[in-house]
């Protein structure tokens, strides 16, 4: 067995676990059961796009594809970080507190 | 099969391409087996971060290049730096929100943090935030 040949299957293996992963936070993304649950799924889903992304940079030979899991890795961030302010926003509004207050109420 | 041989970097490659899908399984396993929101971030962040870092550091092995290592150091970094502020941002989000904790949950500082008079009380609010998990089911 070449040296090719392990890397071949060792990227199949790869692509098959990372899509069982990306299978199990879909999952936990349609079934909640609350907002911040599917915001944690949605913020797995897209790290497992950028290992995705990378191992089939490898399969295709094409090291380009590396400034799209830059790309991918930023946006990640700032998806997640909308979201927690979506979430804490909506629970300011539900006890009651000024939501234009600065988001660092502890004390709330 | 000398070190750095085309051969032996092809092995060294499948090998952390290989754990890193098996860390990323075990993420998406935890984000769908954890029993509460915690509990998934945990999994999730650290599992997710360390199957991402195993497979880029699999492809850098592969391709061997200057550009190629940069944007993987680069995508390393930062995922190593947002993911702690990502989870800990949308946990803070979901404890605000009462969120309900584990039933086996013992100890939980940030209550007894926000209130301090409650330091005492039996009642915690976020076990009744679910009906079906009553202050009598807590282990003592």
């Amino acid at each position: 067995m070449t040296s090719e040949l392990v890397l071949e299957y060792a990227i199949d293996i790869t692509f098959a676990l990372i899509l069982l992963a990306m299978g199990f936070a879909f999952l936990r993304m349609v079934l909640g059961p609350s907002l911040p649950d599917r915001v944690v799924a949605l913020d797995l889903i897209t790290t497992l796009v950028v290992s995705f992304v990378a191992v089939f940079s490898v399969r295709a030979g094409e090291p380009e594809l590396m400034d799209v899991i830059v790309a991918v890795a930023l946006i990640a961030f700032l998806a997640t970080l909308a979201y927690a302010r979506y979430c804490q926003k909506v629970t300011l509004n539900q006890s009651g507190v000024d939501p234009k207050m600065p988001d660092d109420g502890d004390k709330s | 099969m000398t070190i750095l041989s085309p051969a032996f970097l092809d092995y060294l490659s499948a090998a952390f391409l290989v754990a890193g899908g098996i860390f990323a399984c075990g993420a998406g396993l935890g984000i769908l087996r954890f029993p509460d929101v915690l509990m998934r971030a945990h999994a999730s962040t650290k599992a997710g971060t360390l199957g991402a870092g195993l497979v880029l550091i699999g492809v850098v092995i592969h391709f061997s290049e200057v550009g190629v290592v940069l944007r993987a150091l680069v995508t390393i970094t930062f995922l190593m730096l947002t993911a702690p502020i990502a989870a800990h941002i949308i946990c803070r989000a979901a404890y605000h929100q009462g969120q309900p904790l584990w039933i086996k949950t013992v100890v939980d500082h940030l209550h007894t943090e926000l209130s301090p008079n409650a330091a005492d009380e039996t009642d915690h609010p976020l076990f009744e935030a679910d009906p079906d998990r009553s202050n009598e089911d807590r282990p003592d």
